[in-house]
């Protein structure tokens, strides 16, 4: 046996002894923190299991608590994930974008002190980067922090800060120099979000969920240990997180279409129960098929688009072409949901209650929340600007 | 499956992209189209990409060919794509070598492979009767009158067939309106097209490639003339899943060649006092391309390696790549033209040959809709 074919076999094994019943169902997956909350008690088993494991983050480094797999591995340990259809064990943003972030800029210190606890879901991660002035235009945020002995005064406002009610601590950035030119002041930096100095207030969504909040500094005290790089050289790690986050946001996509065993997507099959088939067994209304086809397609060709990126990518991370990913899968999903509706009619545009099943309910909802991909994360404007600049080069 | 190329991939895709840029740019298929003379492409040129192993590049050892497969043959179209250089690689060395490799019986196999893969014999698919790709739909038969086998019908829009030493003719079994015969059923005919009955008129079409009509009017032909079986839809759907994803490697370098094109004009060409690659109004339109040529290079890369690998879903690859590809020439060509402003609509301007080669192309093999339509029965819906 070679190594992969061992390695295949002691991961059927650990799963086969490791992953409870219960999460090899569908279902939500836990976010940890500290105040972590289990949906079920094999939520908390599996979650401490792959954390002590490293197979949250399989692929960091093992002196970090990552799995130090290889990329191979990883492939190996996906797939048998896949295989007995185990839920993640642990969702964050410290996995997608703060994690890969410390591994390349943070101190030796800063390591092994942050990246433990994300693997193992110590500590809920948000992400403090927009403010109310500064959304497209990030930086030229304002929130300040002043120097005052070993630790950092902050002052100012963050908004749209996803699940800041939850999180424990907030990767942020503020303004440590001059106002212009406006990269150049820019700080990253950690703050403990269990202090007086921070408030969150949530903000209700069109789809009528609030998972985002303002998130208010009042003189909240952050020690200098906790500044990730160099003070004012801020702007380059928030640059790479975003890519990383990008290229997360653009995975997120594929899960719309991609290929499963069966030959038929989910789309189309939804769109039959709805609007039935003719004498050949073809989509009924022929306008919803052109675009349920021409969807398909498009979903698989980026499915595809993604797997060759993956392949091309070194080991260097992802890339400005990660602004492609984020553009065009968010863009995909947003009409996903569009075609959906079309197929449901005035059933997919149901409020609350009868005569609506909760399914439909659910889509309607998700269709509202779709609308959000396309801004998080950087708009779809701006990572044309990204493309068009950083990829194409054309002048500014 | 991978979907990059491996060492000996890549080296073909540059040896092939060195020369079309030393060999033929696309001068080069200016000074055919202002020649207009029949064959529509260089013999010379042919001579020199048989040497290079292309004509082959299908056909087995065994035959003489150097048997690269389809992944290779893309990375070759791809960069004639590029310089829209005519060439019998689609009618020849893609269709012509398949159909008789895979449907020919030894003596056919021994006697033909070994010359296409010298470059000393060419071929063309006598298929489609309208004005569509349809090729299920045709009334050509062949047929036994007294000793002989008889064909005739009418073959339209057929590549290369004006410069073809040999043409691969589909017919019926039975006479179209003979009711009794089951019709889903068709052989192919191999055909000198100096025979007797064989009327060859060329049409001349706007990417100034060869195209004809052929009229078989009682042709002879024997049963030693027969590729294949007396069925062989199986065969002609392979080998035509082939070609869509041919051709589809090869509209790609096309696109990605007009695209190439374009962005240099938006960093060169000024107005306002700038560049007009820094008004946003075309920055992002050249975005959005972008990501569509990213997504056509990655169903073009993952059909081609569908066919070598045999995969049980090559069918649909072959839809989704000529889709794609159709799609996105379309879209890369008229929004080249666009942005090249007055130049673009001039003919001593090379950019309006790639609109041209583009609409010709979708309609080669199916059109976008054809394979939307066929996507979807396909996958069930
Ligand atoms: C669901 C959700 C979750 C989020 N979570 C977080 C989070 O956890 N943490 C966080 O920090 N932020 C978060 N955000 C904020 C998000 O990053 C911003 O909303 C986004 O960057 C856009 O900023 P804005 O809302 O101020 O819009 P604006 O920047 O005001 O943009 C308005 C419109 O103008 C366009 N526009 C702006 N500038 C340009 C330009 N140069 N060229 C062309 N068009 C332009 C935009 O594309 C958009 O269409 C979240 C947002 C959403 C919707």
């Amino acid at each position: 046996m070679t190594n992969l074919e061992n390695f295949r076999q002691e991961t059927k094994d650990w799963l086969n002894e490791n992953c409870p019943p219960e999460m090899r169902k569908p279902g939500d997956v836990s976010w940890g923190g500290r105040k972590a909350r289990f949906s079920h008690p094999d939520q908390e088993i599996w979650l401490e299991r792959m954390g002590q494991k490293g197979w949250t983050c399989p692929t960091w480094p093992k002196e970090y608590g990552g799995g130090g797999l290889t990329k191979e591995e990883n492939k190996i340990l996906q797939e048998e994930l896949f295989a007995i259809g185990a839920r993640p064990a642990l969702a964050s943003f410290g996995i997608w974008m703060l994690g890969p972030a410390l591994l390349e800029f943070a101190s030796e210190e800063q390591k092994l002190e942050h990246i433990p606890n994300i693997v193992q879901g110590k500590i809920w991660w948000c992400q403090g980067y927009s403010e109310p002035g500064s959304g497209s235009d990030l930086a030229s945020l304002s929130t300040k922090a002043v120097l005052d002995g070993d630790n950092y005064i902050v002052n100012g406002q963050k908004i749209w800060t996803s699940n800041a009610n939850y999180s424990d601590m907030i990767f942020c950035l503020v303004r440590t120099g001059s106002q212009e030119p406006k990269h150049d002041g820019i700080s990253f930096m950690l703050i403990d979000m269990d202090q007086p100095g921070v408030d969150v207030k949530p903000i209700k969504l069109i789809s009528g969920k609030s998972p985002f909040c303002e998130t208010f500094f009042t003189d909240a005290v952050v020690p200098k240990s906790n500044l990730i790089g160099e003070e004012n050289k801020g702007w380059t790690i928030a640059k790479r997180l975003l890519q990383h986050e990008r290229s997360m946001i653009s995975g997120m996509g594929l899960s719309a279409g991609g290929t499963s065993k069966k030959k038929i997507s989910g789309l189309a099959e939804m769109a039959k129960r709805y609007v039935g088939v003719d004498g050949q067994n073809r989509l009924g209304n022929p306008f919803l098929r052109g675009k349920v086809a021409r969807h398909d397609i498009n979903s698989r060709a980026f499915s595809l688009t993604l797997q060759r990126m993956g392949e091309e990518m070194k080991s260097g991370g992802p890339s400005a072409t990660a602004s492609m990913g984020k553009y065009y899968g968010t863009e995909q999903n947003k009409l996903r949901y569009e075609i959906m509706l079309e197929a449901m009619g005035f059933n997919g545009l149901g409020w609350e209650g009868e005569p609506f099943s909760p399914e439909e309910l659910a889509v309607t909802r998700e269709w509202l929340r779709s609308k959000a991909n396309s801004i998080e994360g950087g708009t779809s404007e701006i990572n044309l600007n990204v493309i068009s600049k950083r990829v194409l080069g054309l002048p500014d | 499956m991978s979907l990059t190329l491996n060492e000996e991939q890549q080296l073909l895709k540059d040896t092939a992209r060195e020369f079309v840029q030393k060999n033929a740019p696309i001068s080069h298929f200016r000074e055919l189209r202002d020649l207009n003379d029949d064959k529509c492409y260089s013999q010379d040129l042919w001579k020199k990409m048989a040497d290079l192993g292309w004509a082959g590049i299908l056909i087995d050892e065994e035959y003489g060919g150097s048997n690269f497969g389809m992944v290779g043959l893309g990375a070759v179209l791809e960069e004639t794509g590029r310089n829209l250089v005519p060439s019998p690689l689609i009618s020849t060395a893609l269709l012509g070598a398949s159909l008789i490799q895979l449907a020919g019986n030894e003596n056919q196999k021994k006697d033909l492979l070994p010359k296409i893969s010298e470059g000393k014999l060419t071929t063309a698919l006598a298929l489609d009767e309208g004005a569509r790709h349809d090729p299920l739909n045709i009334s050509t038969f062949c047929v036994k009158k007294e000793k002989n086998l008889v064909l005739e019908g009418r073959k339209t829009f057929v590549v290369d067939g004006q410069s073809a030493n040999l043409l691969i003719v589909v017919a019926r079994n039975s006479e179209p309106n003979n009711k009794e015969e089951s019709d889903a059923s068709r052989s192919m005919y191999l055909v000198d097209p100096k025979k007797p009955g064989v009327k060859i008129t060329k049409i001349s079409m706007v990417d100034s490639r060869s195209y004809c009509e052929i009229i078989f009017d009682k042709v002879k032909v024997n049963e030693e003339d027969r590729l294949g079986e007396q069925n062989v839809v199986g065969i002609i759907d392979d080998v035509l899943e082939r070609a869509q994803i041919g051709i589809s490697a090869e509209m790609l370098g096309s696109a990605l060649e007009a695209f190439d094109q374009t962005i240099q004009y938006l960093k060169d060409r000024k107005q306002f006092g700038k560049p007009i690659g820094s008004f946003q109004a075309l920055q992002h339109r050249a975005a959005h391309m972008f990501s569509e040529l990213e997504l056509t290079k990655s169903s073009v890369q993952g059909a081609l390696n569908a066919i070598d690998e045999n995969s049980n879903d090559k069918s649909r690859y072959a839809s989704l790549a000529k889709f794609k590809a159709g799609e996105t020439l379309n879209l890369v060509s008229n929004e080249a033209v666009q942005m090249h402003g007055g130049v673009g609509v001039t003919d001593e301007f090379d950019i309006g040959f790639f609109l041209k080669r583009a609409r010709v192309a979708e309609q080669i093999f199916g059109s976008s809709d054809y394979h939307l339509d066929r996507y979807a029965v396909l996958s069930e819906y």
